[in-house]
């Protein structure tokens, strides 16, 4: 179990320091921030005083070990545009990203997870064809498209619900509405499948011939098995509550990471840019590591692979 | 032998699956009986419909299936039971064991479980008294350590020890019959004499009938009294087991049987029957094996054979053979 934790700290550690690179060359190589920030027409001496200022002006590894040994120092460097830290300026957004992915995630598996046990247990019925449609329409439709049809609905249509804005708890209902719906649809598709996958193996078929009822074969047999493949998609919904939303984040004025990520980005706010992308990133490793010890957890098999592998 | 009724008889048993657009017929009218404490060997290739007609007498085919006919359980008919009356009796009065014993079981699932629910099921018993039966059981079906293999899952067991197992959830109902639908395929040879040794002296301890699914003429011949010879849907012969392997009669099973090596004469090509298994949404209106028998009549390939007792333990559904001596093989051998 040690060298597994280990071995998985070290992988983890490293993913973070790829993406974080990553974004650090490719940001400055694609824009210059001096004269985002200060504008074109800002006079040369005052874009080299900028650039001496942020170091933008020595080679890009020195900057990104300058960069690095900061960061080991808890120092993850400050927003060009009000000179906060960035990374704080990053945490400070995450509550209101969580506000809207977290019950928004729930929805998903509220919806999805009965709905595709549901279709899987009526095959081929109307219902299950039913439900298979809504769900491909669900998750076909661009999450502007159904944004803007929720908002046409509900906020100009009906007047029940805030067009955007992040005023009152209202205003948050329509862009959960928007992520779980999508969410759920795929949700729904995954557990269909991995229950039809189950439904078909033997040992449903022997437990109904032990004299089980059809709900116990569901309930105690087919259930926590096709827990096991579904765990995989849960812990990728999981791993991107952090990131946000930043399509519909941007639709509802909603303002969380998504947000900060496309305002940042567009103005090369550097520092602020790899803060984000350090904490998404660290995020989704987490999540990751959490669906492998629900692996084991769920599947006996695996429990015993990694049992031997110490 | 004073008549009475059998256990369980299939009276007309027929098998359709809906296969897009056409329909499939896997079982053809199956007439069988199973009397208390029998042993009755079923074989025939895959496909046959051998295992479909069980899976169709418990109800424990897709819905997809259509059955019609009878299969009388004491005189009740599973067909038309309810679902909940079928669930009663599975388990109970008709238990089944599987050809792929590791995926019998459910993976994630300890064996302890498994075995203590279906002593639940069928018994009632507590956690305390469930658990001591499951032990019980375990060493009945010849499992070293019960106590530690309780706790095992599936995966830590090999295929010989997991069937143990199916067997021993299959005891826990004391059921009347047992279906063993090729138990032994999926093992190696030495644990599949093992296997069979157990469910012989099982039957014979606890004078439950048992029906024994194979394509294995070897392992149907040591291990039942009576045998009866499915093809295409339908069964063609039925006869004691020392009578059918001693004197075949249906030209099918003259023909499987002159498939299988001598081990004692001399090498020789094995023989083969030609042509194929007709597709089961295209069965032949007579009988359905005329296309391939070397001794077919015109009549044959019109109408439906009707069963013939030959002797009362011996029918055959032919109406060739009282015109045939000896094997069908070797005329046409000798003809070539």
């Amino acid at each position: 179990m040690l060298s597994f934790i280990v071995s998985r700290a070290a992988r983890a550690a490293i993913t973070i320091l790829l993406v974080v690179a990553f974004a650090f060359v490719v940001m400055r190589l694609s824009g210059d921030p001096a004269l985002l920030i200060l504008s074109v027409d800002a006079p040369p001496e005052a874009i080299e005083a900028f650039r001496k200022a942020w170091g933008l002006d020595r080679p890009i590894w020195e900057q990104f070990l300058t960069f690095a040994t900061r960061a080991l120092a808890g120092d993850f460097g400050r927003s060009m545009r009000d000179g906060r830290p960035a990374l704080a300026l990053v945490l400070e957004r995450v509550p209101a990203t969580l506000a809207i992915t977290l019950p928004a995630l729930a929805l998903k598996l509220a919806l999805g997870i009965p709905a595709g046990i549901f279709a899987a247990l009526n095959r081929n019925s109307w219902a299950d064809r039913a439900a298979m449609m809504a769900s491909v329409a669900g998750f076909t439709m661009p999450s502007f498209v159904l944004a803007l049809l929720l908002v046409l609905v509900f906020a100009v249509q009906l007047g029940w619900l805030p067009a955007s804005g992040s005023d009152t708890p209202l205003h948050a209902v329509l862009p959960i509405l928007t992520l779980g719906t999508a969410g759920a649809a795929i949700m729904a598709r995954f557990t269909r499948s991995a229950m039809l996958e189950v439904l078909g193996q033997p040992y449903i078929r022997a437990a109904s011939a032990k004299g089980l009822g059809w709900w116990l074969v569901v309930l105690r047999h087919a259930l926590p098995n096709a827990a096991i493949p579904t765990v995989t998609i849960i812990g990728f919904m999981v791993g991107s509550l952090v990131a946000g939303a930043v399509i519909v984040e941007s639709v509802f004025a909603w303002p969380g990471i998504g947000r900060l990520l496309v305002s940042s980005v567009a103005n090369r706010d550097l520092a602020v840019v790899q803060s984000l992308l350090m904490v998404i990133a660290g995020w989704m490793v987490l999540a990751n590591l959490a669906v492998d010890l629900a692996y084991g957890w769920l599947d006996p098999r695996v429990r015993t692979i990694t049992s031997r592998a110490d | 032998m004073p008549p009475e009724t059998p256990l369980l008889a299939l009276e007309g048993l027929t098998v359709d699956f809906d296969a897009g657009g056409r329909v499939a017929r896997a079982v053809d009218g199956v007439d069988l009986a199973v009397g208390r404490g029998d042993a009755v060997g079923l074989v025939g290739e895959s496909g046959s419909g051998k295992s479909v007609t069980w899976l169709a007498a418990l109800g424990l085919l897709p819905s997809r299936a259509r059955v019609a006919g009878r299969a009388r359980l004491d005189g009740e008919d599973l067909v038309a039971a309810p679902r909940r009356r079928l669930e009663a009796i599975r388990g109970r009065r008709i238990a089944m064991i599987f050809q792929d014993p590791a995926s019998s079981l459910n993976p994630v699932h300890r064996i302890g479980r498994q075995v203590e629910e279906a002593i639940r099921l069928h018994r009632g018993a507590d956690d305390g008294a469930a658990r001591a039966e499951a032990m019980r059981l375990l060493d009945q079906v010849g499992i070293a350590d019960p106590r530690r293999r309780l706790d095992d899952y599936p995966h830590q067991l090999s295929g010989g020890m997991n069937q143990r197992v199916m067997i021993a959830i299959a005891l826990a109902g004391r059921p009347d019959l047992l279906i063993a639908d090729e138990p032994t395929t999926a093992l190696d040879a030495t644990i599949q004499a093992q296997i069979l040794r157990l469910l012989g002296d099982l039957r014979r301890a606890t004078g439950m009938a048992m029906v024994l699914i194979s394509h294995d003429l070897g392992v149907v011949s040591e291990n039942v009294d009576r045998v009866c010879v499915m093809y295409a849907g339908r069964v063609v012969e039925e006869a004691p087991a020392d009578a059918l392997f001693a004197q075949p009669r249906h030209p099918y099973t003259q023909g499987l049987l002159a498939a299988l090596p001598s081990l004692t004469g001399p090498r020789q090509r094995l023989a083969a029957i030609p042509g194929t298994v007709p597709e089961p949404w295209n069965l032949p209106a007579g009988c359905s094996f005329a296309p391939r028998c070397p001794a077919a009549a015109a009549e044959c390939l019109r109408t439906r054979t009707p069963g013939l007792a030959l002797t009362p333990e011996h029918a055959v559904t032919c109406t060739r053979v009282l015109a045939l001596r000896g094997s069908v093989w070797d005329r046409r051998q000798v003809a070539a």
